[in-house]
């Protein structure tokens, strides 16, 4: 009995013990080691840093690292133009997938409730195809004397084609187009719920539709609109596919940066530095992120 | 009082599908292009698909990402649903808060920081880059997936039914086997397909982790993209865009029916 009831204690450990191990080999030291390089100096090497690691010399480890790499992060604006530049266009998709995702939620919440899943599925199905794909897509309609230029000169809205491939215009659409269902879905869920007898009391009483919207229906998806902000904010912000495909060279997005300090100048620590500014960077939205969703699990019956 | 669509309603739900589909639908339409030129209509024509089949790099890169999205996902379900077990079914074991942390955090992570960090990870620790740095890269992305996945179906599930079967006598180990396993076997199919799925798209963390031998579809499609469009990208993701349709509907058809199924069990 004795025996089996440690085997069994044995078997139940190893449930949180395996993935925990997991985890902790493969997500937490790695972040260490980021961490780590990010304080240390770069050399011509392979691997081009200096491992300033030794477990018999503590100290002349801890005396190696230094803030350095931040120094230069802080005195290169070209790190700040692409902080602050990769803010403002995750913020800007954002308000603008709220626009786009909007009317689409409050579509599917009202259609006939036998349709709803359908309309469901068919906002997922594109995020099952490749995103890559999604992107490539919008290459050849974007491109000068791409499909949209033709088609807008079929139509004669045009007479000169328009240039909208490699510029920031272009990376808001493909942001919007890709994340769309990150946005619509937390929408619908809160729109669905809605109770539409508030409306109907508010315009029995006299209420513009225009004004009971934003005084009911906007305040009652609040919940949904957080979430769906967020969920769209926080990939945004360090997205790097987008921009290097559908943006121009100047668009600076710090995602982008980082992928060019590593592959392209091969400056491994820099690039660990850049990494840590961008998580320095969503710390505060993930936290507010997650503080929503908890309070969003609670409400839950 | 039932719901009425209005005109807006109509209106905004037939544009947005417009603009969700049509890039794909024109991606698939000009797939079939005569032309070499990929936004000029030359007549219809299969011949990217053949050009395609006979072009061993792409063959290549595609048989390299069905295996590393096999092996990553089926470990990351073992994984994962490990990992949402250890979370709803443990209570509080030492450590709790940190293993959470884990599970949520490679998920929020730009995938430029995740790639990174295992890279350097991959170096410290002297380990080849290639197919296995890729694998092991996807299992702990995708795994975190899974567990929410399952942990969500582990949450709403009947404790009952699981107490019930030790209160009979039976072991854990068989209370989950044959209890536990079974109902929540739904949501472990949709972890693995997502696992897969997100495996076969990763771009930016394969970049990252992989060496000599071990180009992915997503690297290769990103390099040629890079130097232009390219007609056979067009067929190349026809054809997945076509598999992974297919798949999402049988996914769909099964989890229907195993729904029909338990429902007229239930009664």
């Amino acid at each position: 009995m004795i025996e089996r009831s440690f085997t069994k204690r044995l078997t139940s450990g190893l449930v949180p013990a395996v993935p925990y191990l997991w985890l902790g080999l493969f997500f937490l030291v790695p972040f260490l080691i980021v961490l780590k390089i990010s304080l240390s100096d770069p050399a011509i090497a392979q691997p081009p840093y200096k491992p300033v690691f030794a477990w018999s010399d503590i100290t002349g480890f801890l005396s190696a690292l230094d803030l350095e790499n931040f120094e230069l992060l802080t005195q290169d604006d070209l790190y700040f133009r692409a902080t602050l530049s990769s803010v403002r266009i995750a913020a800007i998709s954002t308000i603008l997938l709220l626009f786009v995702g909007f009317p689409i939620a409050y579509g599917m919440a009202r259609a006939p409730e036998r349709h709803r899943s359908l309309l469901v599925a068919l906002v997922i199905l594109p995020f099952w195809t490749s995103f890559l794909i999604r992107i490539y897509a919008w290459i050849a309609i974007l491109k000068p004397e791409g499909l949209l230029t033709q088609a807008l000169m079929g139509i004669g809205l045009i007479s000169d084609p328009i240039e909208i491939l490699n510029t920031e215009w272009a990376v808001y659409i493909g942001i919007v187009y890709a994340y769309l269902p990150f946005m619509v879905l937390p929408l619908y869920a809160t729109l669905e719920k809605m109770d539409d007898t508030l409306l109907e009391a508010a315009l029995d009483l006299g209420s513009t539709p225009w004004r009971s919207f934003w005084t009911i229906t906007v305040p009652l998806a609040m919940p949904g609109i957080i979430a769906g902000s967020l969920l769209c904010f926080i990939p945004a912000v360090g997205e790097f596919v987008i921009p290097d495909l559908l943006g121009g060279s100047e668009t600076l997005m710090i995602g982008r940066q980082l992928w060019s300090e590593f592959f392209s100048n091969r400056d491994w620590p820099l690039a660990s530095a850049v990494a840590i500014l961008l998580l320095i960077i969503l710390v505060v939205p993930i936290v507010i992120y997650r503080d929503v969703e908890a309070r969003r699990m609670e409400m839950r019956p | 009082m039932t719901r009425r669509l209005s005109i807006f309603n109509v209106t905004s739900l037939v544009m947005g599908f417009a603009f969700l589909y049509l890039p794909i639908l024109l991606l698939v339409v000009y797939s079939f292009n005569a032309s070499r030129l990929v936004t000029v209509w030359g007549g219809f024509s299969t011949q990217w698909y053949g050009a395609l089949f006979r072009n061993q790099a792409l063959m290549e890169a595609a048989w390299v990402t069905l295996r590393i999205a096999l092996l990553s996902a089926s470990i990351a379900t073992v994984l994962g649903t490990l990992a949402a077990l250890a979370l709803t079914r443990y209570g509080r074991f030492p450590g709790r808060t940190l293993f959470t942390g884990m599970v949520y955090a490679p998920m929020v992570m730009p995938e430029v920081v995740t790639g990174l960090s295992l890279l350097l990870f991959f170096v410290a620790v002297d380990l080849d880059r290639g197919f296995w740095t890729i694998t092991l890269a996807h299992t702990t992305l995708t795994m975190c997936f899974v567990t929410v996945v399952v942990q969500a179906r582990l949450m709403t599930f009947d404790r009952s039914l699981e107490e019930a079967a030790m209160d009979l006598g039976a072991p854990p180990l068989r209370t989950f086997f044959s209890v536990t396993l079974p109902l929540i076997a739904p949501s472990i199919v949709a972890g693995f397909l997502l696992a897969f799925t997100l495996s076969l798209d990763d771009l930016v963390v394969a970049s990252f982790n992989t060496g000599p031998g071990a180009t992915t579809l997503p690297i290769k499609i990103y390099s040629q993209v890079r130097l232009g469009l390219s007609p056979e990208i067009n067929a190349a993701s026809t054809i997945l865009i076509g598999l992974v349709t297919l798949g999402v509907i049988l996914a769909t058809l099964i989890s229907k029916r195993s729904v029909l199924r338990s429902r007229r069990n239930a009664h």
